[in-house]
């Protein structure tokens, strides 16, 4: 694990607490989350993982608490933006944990409309597109450029040109953590990649994250259910449970926290205890 | 199939023929001198449920032999859909071929032997309804907003010029530009109220807008005559040549202008091109910014608007965009009708006129420029066409709905051609 000390955090989240209603689904959860590393946050079915992803990309206020993202633009308190704003101005980007395409258009199109912001600008909003605006053409051009290195890297440059929708699931989501990417964010927020894949598909994917990690300036925080993929790829794992975080630290150090054996991994039997 | 079955199949087919037959042939009126009359003719619907029978029978006969004979035992509905007809190839070239042969047909009508000033009148009516549904096409097949209230920006674009001509003597040609402006405000005008409303609910609250211009044009006398309407607008000039017969001191109408007898068939010809070019523009506008990225982001916010927040779109511009780019064409359609007539009033805007539009768009294949164009060629020359049986004309209109819903579910042409293909981007990365 790096120096967290010295480092500016990418994303530092103090005292996030949501509620609904009766029902605290984030209990006061403090936590950071460096640049060029994984984060995970794991935690049993209803530990408020989703929930916590969800203030950050702003499709829930927090009732209390802070998050601070810190990018090459600068700082932005993300529970005060709408959620399009912490896309395209903080830089961070999203999947679904149940895949959200955009089923009818084609793979090369959903890879194009991520780039949405930048086009934009570059058509002179539309104005200067409709007349075939050089510039614009030569924005598209390189727009084209970003879609293509992100299909190699998700290996659908064989599919470019067929609907989104008509892919198998493994293809689905590889192309939502490619679209995702053709935004070009600081932060990358993965809710359960590999969940519905099997061991194979799963094991392609778990390249993905550390790839970004490497050779993108790009942070990863990653929800996930399954263990072995988890302690695999990450440099920093959170355990919630019960909307309350229950430990903090590196794969190692969480694998043998009676804390988390106790909520997440259950009674330790042979196997956990011949593993630590 | 078996006898039995047949035959059971075939008395319910009777019943229901029967129960139709009621109200359709069970009763007659007749003038008995001074009030109607009703006179009842059962014997009518005994032999209406008699030839339903038979005729059903013989039907399931032909299509248990039919199908005998083809080594198919499943039953008709399962193999409409695997059926790859006509229609779908056409759809997936109609983009381009059928396009350019309809627009050249479009150009070169007038010019036929067989177009005198109904067949041209006729033209310029259908292309009314297929710049229309070209207009509501980027609200409802592009960004998937469902619109019941289109016609309300149409009437504005009507009352736009009607009344800059009437109080300020604006030409039509000044008045087009304004008329879609202010069409296009009140698209954003309405827009704001139901961004937060999807499907079933935007549907309701754009009806309710679009009866809402309708009652207001009906009952704001002052300013717009209300039901009285609005008369003598202004007709189209030749860009300033007016087309009359003997035009007022210091003009030159346009037969003197070519050189030409007065006909007054010119200005009907002249009107026909001016909607084509408008409709044209339409066209092309559209196909031009579904490649712009506002035309991606309509085409995505219909697929997922979460996922499009999720991608730094802001979802409140695009959709007002949409809106306003749609009712901006209903706008400069309005104005054109409302230079045709001569006269408006509310009567022309009411709620079937914004279904007709809805339905040709739905009927052509939502999205699909060329179906839209067959669709409104439907849709107003049926109507044309069985004048005869104009008793009838509701019944035809509702049954061709009901074939084509049942035939094409997803409209005429249903075909989406992708904005961009890797296939045809060089690795340099030059234009296509």
């Amino acid at each position: 694990m790096s120096d967290r000390g010295s480092v500016t955090p990418l994303l530092r989240v103090e005292h996030l607490t949501m509620r609904f209603g009766g029902l605290v689904a984030v209990n006061d959860v403090s936590f950071d989350a460096m640049p060029h590393e994984i984060t995970a946050i794991i935690g049993p079915n209803g530990a408020g993982k989703t929930t916590v992803f969800n203030c950050l990309a702003g499709f829930y206020r927090p009732t209390v608490g802070r998050l601070l993202l810190t990018n090459a633009a600068g700082e932005f308190q993300l529970e005060r933006m709408y959620g399009n704003e912490i896309a395209g101005k903080a830089r961070v980007a999203r999947t679904f944990q149940n895949i959200r395409l955009f089923p009818k258009m084609t793979v090369l199109e959903n890879l194009i409309v991520a780039q949405h912001n930048k086009l934009m600008r570059a058509s002179g909003y539309t104005f200067l597109g409709l007349f075939g605006w050089k510039g614009y053409r030569k924005a598209e051009a390189e727009a084209v450029d970003l879609a293509r290195y992100w299909l190699e890297q998700t290996n659908l440059t064989e599919v470019a040109d067929e609907q989104a929708g008509s892919l198998p699931y493994g293809g689905q989501r590889r192309l939502e953590i490619a679209r995702a990417m053709c935004t070009e964010p600081a932060l990358l927020c993965l809710d359960e990649p590999a969940a519905g894949l099997n061991p194979r598909e799963s094991a392609d994917l778990n390249r993905l994250p550390r790839f970004i990690r490497d050779k993108h300036d790009c942070g990863v925080l990653l929800i996930e259910h399954d263990m072995s993929v988890v302690m695999q790829i990450s440099d920093h794992i959170i355990v919630l449970d019960y909307g309350r975080k229950i430990a903090d630290g590196t794969p190692e150090e969480i694998r043998n926290d009676p804390a988390v054996i106790r909520a997440y991994l259950g009674e330790p039997d042979a196997d956990e205890a011949g593993a630590a | 199939m078996t006898l039995a079955e047949r035959l059971r199949d075939a008395v319910m087919a009777a019943v229901v023929g029967a129960l139709l037959a009621l109200p359709l042939l069970g009763f007659e009126t007749v003038d008995t001198g001074g009030p109607l009359g009703i006179r009842t003719r059962f014997d009518w619907i005994a032999y209406a449920a008699g030839i339903v029978f038979v005729g059903r029978l013989v039907l399931l006969g032909f299509l248990d032999w039919y199908r005998s004979r083809q080594g198919r035992p499943e039953p008709l509905q399962s193999s409409a859909p695997a059926r790859r007809d006509v229609l779908t190839r056409l759809g997936s070239k109609a983009d381009k071929y059928l396009m350019p042969a309809l627009i050249a047909f479009a150009i070169i009508m007038p010019m036929l032997p067989f177009a005198n000033r109904t067949v041209v009148d006729l033209g310029t009516v259908v292309l009314i309804y297929v710049m229309l549904g070209w207009g509501l096409n980027i609200v409802v097949g592009l960004a998937g907003l469902l619109d019941l209230g289109y016609v309300a920006f149409y009437a504005v674009g009507a009352y736009s010029y009607a009344l800059l001509s009437l109080h300020f003597g604006f030409g039509f040609w000044e008045s087009l530009p304004l008329a879609g402006l202010f069409a296009a405000t009140f698209g954003m005008i309405l827009g704001f109220p139901v961004l937060r409303l999807r499907g079933d609910y935007l549907a309701i609250v754009t009806l309710g807008f679009g009866e809402i211009i309708r009652i207001v044009l009906l009952n704001w006398t002052e300013v717009t005559r209300g039901s009285n309407g609005i008369s003598g607008i202004q007709r189209p000039s030749f860009f300033g040549f007016p087309f009359s017969a003997d035009p007022p001191d210091g003009t030159t109408a346009f037969h003197q202008l070519f050189g030409l007898e007065y006909a007054s068939i010119h200005r009907i010809i002249f009107l026909y091109y001016v909607i084509l070019v408008l409709a044209l523009i339409t066209n092309f506008f559209t196909m031009r910014i579904r490649k712009l990225p506002v035309g991606r982001a309509w085409e995505a916010l219909r697929e997922d608007e979460i996922a499009c927040k999720a991608l730094g779109i802001n979802p409140t511009n695009t959709k007002l965009t949409a809106f306003a780019i749609g009712a901006m064409f209903g706008g400069f359609a309005g104005a054109f009708f409302a230079t045709r007539q001569g006269f408006i009033s509310p009567e022309s805007f009411s709620f079937i006129e914004s279904a007709v539009i809805l339905a040709i768009v739905v009927l052509g294949g939502m999205g699909s420029q060329a179906g839209i164009v067959l669709a409104a060629a439907f849709l107003t020359l049926l109507p044309e066409v069985a004048r005869e049986f104009s008793l009838f004309r509701m019944l035809t209109f509702g049954a061709a709905m009901v074939l084509i819903m049942i035939w094409r579910p997803q409209g005429l042409l249903a075909h989406r051609e992708p904005t961009i293909r890797l296939a045809e981007r060089p690795q340099t990365g030059g234009a296509a």
